[in-house]
């Protein structure tokens, strides 16, 4: 059985799976990491996106052979982690405050896939567009969609 | 959150002056506080469930048998003969536990109890902890979370039992302290005597047990007094949500529950007759069972990956589904065929009609469905997110061929609903699996699965015919026909248990046209009213359909509403000037008038763009929603990779009156959904059969409301009730939502749609899936995409 190690929410972790086993499953079944869940496994609803190396990513569709022992995975777990202090990251801060959620299935997702877009307008230098907010791909099937934008909004502004 | 979108969370609800409490006077009941060590209350879970009776009371000529009694009175009533009772669990911390006997799907209900429960208590809410009771048979009817009735069912009780408790501790305490229980306030889960001494609900807790059980009567608190129902709460699962450790039946870590899913037919329900190369898929990789079982054939592996890989290797020879050669079109015509006739002729320039087709669309919910399961020795454990879990006992039961306490079922949040979860199929296929394999499974459906095989919305024909005479609406006529809703899910049978209930007439009908009829509430003064409801068949044996959020009414209503438009026009009367004068509910006038003033009807607006506007009551409530839709050429052909996008929706106001509002944050948060949904429904979301086979197979092919469909704008206004009793708030945004929507695109475009979604006949923006193998690869460039 094929070993492989890459960094997961700080910790470097080494699992024996098949080389393609995509992430999401060796997350969740082999690692009992569950916050990335699954809603299609075709890189279409992103109910699993998570962070590689800081950037948005869907384990869905990554095979776990394709990362190495450079590579950080990043999930809903560990975000809070990934700012000073021990308070939550300032988009999960956010969540709360609009009091987003409705059954929560969707909704680690949304939050890794917000901070992604936040850094990458960040980066361009410049204020998010309604353009930004409609290019996101998650779906909410319980239609917290308006929310999530002002979420999104704020939570921008503690980052 | 001072914003135009939410409730703001220090001033509370909008309010029209007056404070919703003061009205009511006390009213006393009877609970328990039982005997035993630790305090634990308890209430008679039939409570104060006061429904209208139906019996002995006039009935309408017009058939508007839900202004009288309603489907909420019948699912109240079949709570009442219930003897088993709910139980609050007061800990050595003072904290407050109650396991609520229905199921969260994230319309808001375990915060709504905790805070029902905290008010009562004097407790703060985080201190009450509410969780899921598993099945409990004992309680019959009263299990079944659906018709957005668990408010409205459970506020009294679950009041009462927290009452008792608050009774029980002071009375302690009183000892204690030695002081007059009438002297003693509480504060926070603290209480405290007029000298300064004070006492833990955790001390209080230990002393307030009696050794035998014991029957005590206590005063509820008027709505004058409330302090936390009514007022803006966040969700008591938010962190949890929002950290990753919100658990879901597929997060649950059942020992030796391994991965399983189901490789199914290529034909809708179609059937596994032979595999042909099970002991090779038997031999890849993680893969440690293969079996058939009624629904295709079930496999189980070390990962849900691997189970992909097998389910696509599988080599089955299948025996054709149950529409076999069938497309949406020949559907069309066997509705057409058994439409029932209208009973006022078409008299030329005096009628209004139309025909409104509405198509198939996929219940499902994101968390696809799901259970665990582990069955031996004649015993089977279950746990999902269920909403009808005694009902899952019995069926589990009966596929096993096992009694019925020989089943254990728990309730796990879920991760939606949509009506989708009253039924029970991945419970006893995980039940079918686990039993073949002689292993427990962890059972998931594939995505593709879910709109190809899973519950639809069932499609449906509505005529509508009406009659304008001397200026004004004489005759309004609307059949609708439609595939057979499938209410096998325990309401059905609560409908043939509790037939002498029913008002006089329903007694007769089927599950659906009592549904239809307890539902369906046309709330225009438009002379003689006639709704019918005809299903041809019992034919959920060909189609699997399910009472898919708020059933019959955002079909009924949008072709109600179309009309009504078109009525106002032919009577040169303003739409919202028309609904007022002609509306008999001052309820829905009242939400009407408050929508108009938010949304500015009547506004300049483009050419290409314009307001709808619509109403609708149900659920001891009513609606009101105006939107904005932009029809223009730029905007609708907007490119989207992979998408439908279409005339866009850039503004929605809605208004709601869902009487007692217990936690307005809540209610606002359903309204979004449920306009989510009634959008969706009008403008993009269905399923195309084709050839027998539904082609959807991804939330990209199932146009489902996204990002870019959203409205910039979207505000929910909660008006203060003139009731003191709560409504139901899971469903009630999806019906006017819809046809306002229908509403703004025909005055838009000057055409009123007749087929939903408007873009049924579009060509397809999706090259279908295969159907062989039934579900697809999982693709291995993700981080191609990495962002």
């Amino acid at each position: 059985m094929p070993s492989h190690t890459f960094k997961l929410n700080g910790e470097t972790v080494t699992v024996d799976v098949e080389d393609d086993v995509r992430i999401l499953w060796v997350l969740r079944d082999v690692l009992g990491v569950t916050g990335p869940k699954y809603g299609c496994g075709i890189n279409v609803c992103k109910a699993c996106t998570s962070h590689i190396n800081g950037k948005a990513f869907n384990p869905c569709a990554v095979p776990v052979a394709a990362i190495g022992p450079d590579d950080e995975i990043t999930t809903i777990e560990g975000l809070a982690d990934t700012t000073p202090g021990d308070d939550l990251h300032p988009m999960q801060e956010a969540w709360l405050e609009y009091d987003v959620a409705q059954c929560g299935y969707c909704q680690p997702g949304q939050i890794m896939a917000a901070v992604a877009l936040v850094d990458r307008v960040r980066a361009e230098n410049r204020a998010i567009t309604e353009d930004d907010l409609d290019s996101i791909r998650n779906v909410c099937r319980c239609g917290t969609y308006p929310r999530i934008r002002e979420a999104i909004r704020a939570g921008a502004q503690g980052m | 959150m001072a914003n135009d979108h939410t409730t703001d969370l220090t001033t509370g609800l909008t309010a029209r002056g007056t404070p919703p409490g003061g009205r009511l006077s006390r009213r006393s009941f009877v609970g328990y506080v039982m005997g035993g060590t630790g305090l634990v209350v308890a209430a008679d879970l039939a409570l104060g469930a006061a429904p209208a009776q139906a019996a002995g009371l006039p009935i309408p000529s017009v058939p508007q048998i839900p202004e009288i009694y309603d489907l909420n009175d019948f699912l109240t009533h079949c709570t009442m003969p219930t003897s088993g009772l709910i139980a609050i669990h007061i800990d050595e911390q003072g904290d407050a536990h109650f396991a609520l006997p229905r199921m969260e799907v994230g319309q808001g209900i375990t915060t709504s109890t905790a805070m029902i429960i905290a008010e009562e208590l004097d407790l703060p809410v985080d201190r009450v902890h509410v969780t899921l009771a598993p099945a409990r048979k004992e309680l019959l009817w009263n299990q079944l979370t659906g018709g957005s009735n668990t408010t409205i069912s459970t506020y009294t009780p679950i009041r009462v039992a927290a009452a008792v408790a608050r009774k029980a501790l002071l009375d302690a305490a009183a000892i204690q302290l030695g002081a007059l229980v009438t002297t003693l306030t509480v504060k926070g889960g603290v209480i405290l005597d007029q000298l300064g001494n004070s006492l833990s609900y955790g001390d209080a807790a230990a002393l307030a047990a009696p050794p035998t059980t014991q029957k005590v009567r206590v005063d509820l608190k008027t709505a004058g007094e409330h302090t936390i129902v009514g007022t803006p709460q966040r969700r008591v699962d938010a962190r949890d949500a929002v950290t990753g450790r919100k658990q879901f039946a597929m997060d649950l870590d059942i020992p030796g529950a391994l991965p399983t899913m189901v490789c199914r037919a290529p034909d809708l329900n179609g059937t596994a007759k032979e595999i042909l190369n099970q002991a090779a898929v038997e031999a890849m990789p993680g893969v440690t069972h293969v079996a058939i079982i009624p629904t295709g054939v079930a496999v189980r592996a070390k990962t849900f990956g691997q189970c992909i890989d097998a389910v696509r290797a599988l080599d089955v020879v299948w025996n054709s589904g149950t529409v076999a050669g069938k497309s949406s079109a020949d559907i069309l015509k066997e509705l057409r065929a058994a439409q029932l006739p209208l009973a006022v002729p078409a008299l030329g320039a005096t009628t209004v009609e139309g025909e409104f087709v509405f198509h198939f669309r996929s219940g499902s919910a994101l968390e696809p469905n799901c259970a665990v399961a582990d069955v031996r020795d004649g015993s089977a454990t279950i746990w999902g997110g269920l909403k009808s879990p005694i009902d899952v006992q019995s069926k589990v039961a009966k596929a096993l061929g096992v009694a019925q306490d020989k089943v254990t079922v728990n309730v796990v949040q879920g991760g939606g609903s949509f009506g989708r979860k009253l039924f029970s199929d991945a419970a006893i296929e995980a039940a079918r699996a686990s039993k073949a394999f002689g292993a427990p499974v962890k059972l998931m459906w594939h995505r593709a699965d879910e709109p190809r095989q899973g519950r639809v919305h069932p499609m449906a024909v509505s005529r509508i015919r009406a009659t304008v005479l001397l200026g004004s609406v004489a005759t309004f006529e609307q059949r609708h026909t439609s595939v057979s809703t499938d209410f096998t899910h325990g309401l059905g049978e609560r409908l043939t248990a509790e037939v002498a209930a029913l008002p006089p007439g329903l007694a007769n009908l089927g599950f659906s046209e009592s549904i239809f009829t307890l539902t369906q509430e046309l709330p225009y003064n438009f002379g003689v009213v006639t709704q019918l409801l005809n299903e041809s068949d019992r034919d959920f044996e060909r189609f699997n359909t399910s009472s898919v959020r708020n059933i019959y009414s955002p079909d009924v209503r949008t072709a109600n509403e179309l009309i009504v438009d078109q009525l106002a026009a032919k009577l040169k009367l303003d739409p919202l000037e028309f609904r007022l004068r002609y509306l008999r509910s001052g309820l829905v006038k009242r939400v009407l008038k408050r929508a108009a003033e938010l949304g500015q009807w009547g506004k300049a607006m483009q050419p290409g763009t314009a307001q709808g506007i619509a109403i609708h009551k149900e659920y001891k409530g009513a609606t009101a929603v105006i939107v904005e839709i932009d029809c223009r050429p730029e905007t609708v052909s907007r490119k989207v990779r992979d998408a439908v996008t279409g005339p866009r929706v850039t503004k929605a106001t809605v208004v709601v009156d869902c009487g007692l509002a217990i936690n307005p944050l809540g209610v606002q948060a359903q309204m979004m959904g449920g306009f989510s949904d009634g959008m969706a429904q009008a403008l993009t979301y269905s399923n195309h059969l084709v050839d027998g086979r539904f082609l959807e197979a991804s939330w990209d092919n199932s146009a489902y409301t996204r990002q870019w469909t959203t409205p910039f704008e979207f505000h929910c206004e909660v008006m203060d009730s003139d009731s003191e009793e709560p409504g139901g708030i899971g469903e009630a945004g999806v019906a006017a939502s819809m046809a306002a929507v229908a509403c703004a695109y025909a005055r838009a475009t000057g055409t009123m749609p007749t087929e939903f979604p408007i873009n049924f006949h579009a060509p397809l923006h999706f090259e279908p899936k295969p159907f062989v193998p039934s579900v697809p690869e999982s693709p291995t460039n993700g981080l191609d995409y990495v962002s």
